[in-house]
């Protein structure tokens, strides 16, 4: 089989299972929405009433039947809680998340490249020793632990930045880069230490190869040797560590999104689960799953394109 | 004839720790002249790569020129050159084939964008002249279809195509001298021929000095001029090719003759000179170097270093037994 066709599957198959499981975990665990609608103090009619006209009556795999078949026509159904459509909910809560998830990203790749090709031309000197210490604690420092430090130190004592106040795109995109970029900055620190670790590595790695003798034994300029012959090389694998991470970085998001107290899908999520909201549960995990294979299925892609021994074959 | 690379004296340290570091060459004096191809032998670590590299400077980092000097065309103290300064000869004047054409070459970059920066570098081409003179670079080593070539990768091609390849860049610029280290070590026996061959016919065209390592003994007695056998650091026997063949006078170079296996008799077995070659800090520190391993060794050689003494006109070797009848050879120029 074509292998963009045997990828496809497999992207597809990857989301229907965490989507089932989350629909099967969901329904196995206690609690029930209809109860937490109506409270404690709901009679048993009122409480079989709004099951009946939620849904959730029903046999589970009607109901998982259903659901997917709305799935697949993007119509995920109504939030129980907010009798809104999941979809808008959605629509109006993800452009902060996704939003702050590539900022982090723009963040750690700006930030993170420089400092790997720093780190390893200035290998066993004090350089490469600061950058290290410094990953170090990027890795060691939760990002929750280090947005509240910046806000306290930028947001509180500079006052540089106004904490907590969301200002979507549209209105004022300076303004919501400004708001978002703090939160940013406190994700893309774990990312950036493991990207400089990463891309240090394999540039010594390069380093080492015969071609780099090769390029120098030509009179190129040790920069020209870098970023001609080896920076390219050594990038490749770290594609795939970013690609992998963004899963990570999305998760961190829900959680730093808490601590700025930005509109986006933590706060969402946190809700949804915790009233059964089961529709809504459903949608956002499908569209989190969906995200984070699909960038998986695309840097697998540009792996291929960027590597021409792969791509040759 | 003046030289064209001449090396006088060469001490080449490697730094172990912060305050030791041991000499992995000593003593070198080696000279090539224009036009003349020198061979290079001996056993593995005794020095040749690093030697082929500290010419241009490109030595391992924790080894440093310490002593004596490097000339190229007798105006240019390559020893003496800082980094950006070197850079300048790399290539140009004095260019490198290296054994392994498998990573040599750059996976990630095709073949023309490595053939072309060649000439974008040392000869300030625009793009478009780069690709012309790389074609026609390409059809004088004997590389079929040059245009679609320039598009492809190197791993996509065969050893033997890659090493043209190697050739064709080192040569790219005329330079005067090519050191070529094991450039068919890693080749199969009909490609080695074809390899040899391509640089034959570069040395009669270009009027091209070579520099040749290589551990076949066969292949060097095929190309050189001239043979420098190199043992732990130091030359210890140079002479025409004729002359080293024929009437090898230092002991190391008679067995490693002996070594060689005869196509026409069948040997029942064949001689190895016994021991091992030393490593960097097992070195005989005091008197001949060879001795440990040496059957002819006497009392003297573990006491006192032998220097070069003259055998012929242009031979010379580092050997006590040469005392009685040469003399010292404290000046043999070729
Ligand atoms: N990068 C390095 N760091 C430290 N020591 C090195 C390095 N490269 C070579 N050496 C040492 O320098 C000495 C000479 O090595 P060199 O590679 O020049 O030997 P050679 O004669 O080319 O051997 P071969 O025939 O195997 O290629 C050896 O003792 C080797 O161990
Ligand atoms: S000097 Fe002595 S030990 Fe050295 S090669 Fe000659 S005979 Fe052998
Ligand atoms: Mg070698």
């Amino acid at each position: 089989m074509n292998y963009f066709v045997r990828r496809l599957l497999t992207l597809l198959l990857t989301v229907f299972f965490v989507v089932t499981l989350t629909f099967a975990a969901f329904r196995i665990i206690p609690g029930n929405p209809a109860l937490t609608i109506l409270g404690t103090e709901a009679s048993d009619e009122q409480i079989a009433l709004l099951e009946a006209k939620l849904g959730i009556n029903r046999p589970l795999p009607e109901q998982f039947i259903d659901w997917l078949r709305g799935a697949a026509a993007l119509d995920f159904g109504q939030s129980l809680r907010f009798s809104e459509p999941v979809l808008k909910l959605i629509g109006d809560r993800f452009p902060v998340t996704i939003s702050l998830a590539l900022l982090a990203l723009t963040i750690t790749i700006a930030v993170a490249v420089p400092l790997g090709i720093a780190a390893a031309r200035s290998k066993g000197k004090a350089a490469d020793m600061m950058i290290s210490i410094g990953t170090q604690l990027g890795l060691a420092i939760p990002s929750f632990w280090m947005g509240i430090a910046l806000i306290l130190v930028f947001g509180l004592v500079l006052r540089w930045f106004s904490v907590s106040t969301y200002v979507p795109w549209s209105e004022n995109p300076y303004l919501a880069l400004k708001s978002l970029l703090l939160p940013a900055i406190a994700l893309a620190v774990p990312q950036i230490a493991i990207v400089v670790r990463y891309l240090r590595t394999t540039l010594l790695e390069q380093l080492n190869l015969d071609y780099v003798r090769t390029a120098r034994s030509k009179g190129l300029k040790d920069h020209s040797v870098l970023f001609r012959h080896v920076l390219r090389n050594a990038l490749l694998p770290v594609i795939t560590v970013v690609g992998i991470n963004f899963g990570e970085l999305l998760a961190g998001s829900l959680v730093v999104e808490q601590v700025f107290t930005l509109p986006g899908f933590g706060s969402l999520l946190i809700t949804a689960i915790g009233n059964r909201d089961y529709p809504l549960v459903q949608g956002m995990i499908l569209l989190i799953a969906f995200i984070v294979v699909a960038v998986n299925f695309v840097v697998d892609l540009s792996y291929r394109i960027l590597d021409p021994k792969i791509r040759m074959k | 004839m003046n030289p064209l690379l001449d090396i006088r004296e060469l001490r080449l340290e490697l730094q172990r720790t912060r305050k030791e570091s041991v000499a992995v060459l000593d003593g070198l004096s080696l000279s090539v002249g224009k036009g003349e191809t020198v061979g290079i032998v001996g056993e593995s670590g005794c020095g040749k790569s690093v030697l082929s590299l500290s010419i241009l400077g490109l030595q391992p980092n924790a080894m440093r020129i310490t002593g004596g000097e490097i000339w190229y065309k007798e105006e240019y103290p390559l020893h003496d050159l800082k980094p950006r300064d070197i850079r300048r000869y790399r290539g140009s004047e004095i260019a490198m084939v290296f054994q392994d054409p498998m990573s040599s070459l750059n996976n990630g970059l095709t073949v023309g964008a490595q053939v072309t920066e060649m000439f974008r570098l040392h000869a300030g081409c625009s793009r478009a002249e780069a690709k012309e003179r790389a074609i026609a670079l390409f059809r004088k080593v004997g590389l079929a279809r040059p245009e679609a070539l320039l598009k492809e990768y190197p791993y996509q091609l065969s050893g033997g195509m890659r090493q043209r390849i190697m050739i064709a860049i080192a040569i790219s610029c005329n330079p005067g001298l090519l050191i070529a280290d094991e450039p068919t070590t890693a080749l199969d026996v009909t490609i080695q021929a074809q390899i040899l061959d391509l640089m034959r016919q570069i040395r009669d065209e270009n009027d091209t000095a070579i520099m040749l390592i290589s551990h076949d003994l066969g292949v060097i007695a095929d190309m050189c001029d001239r043979i420098a056998v190199m043992y732990a650091g130091q030359i210890i026997e140079e002479g025409p090719v004729d002359a080293i063949f024929e009437e090898p006078r230092h002991p190391y170079t008679i067995g490693l003759l002996q070594s060689i296996p005869a196509p026409s008799k069948k040997q029942e077995k064949l001689f190895s000179i016994p021991g091992t070659v030393p490593g960097l800090a097992e070195r005989q520190s005091l008197g001949c170097r060879f001795a440990p391993r040496c059957g002819m060794a006497v009392k003297h050689c573990y006491t006192e270093a032998p220097p070069l003494f003259g055998a012929s006109p242009g031979h010379a070797a580092r050997c006590w037994l040469l005392a009685e009848r040469g003399g010292q050879a404290d000046a043999i120029v070729s």
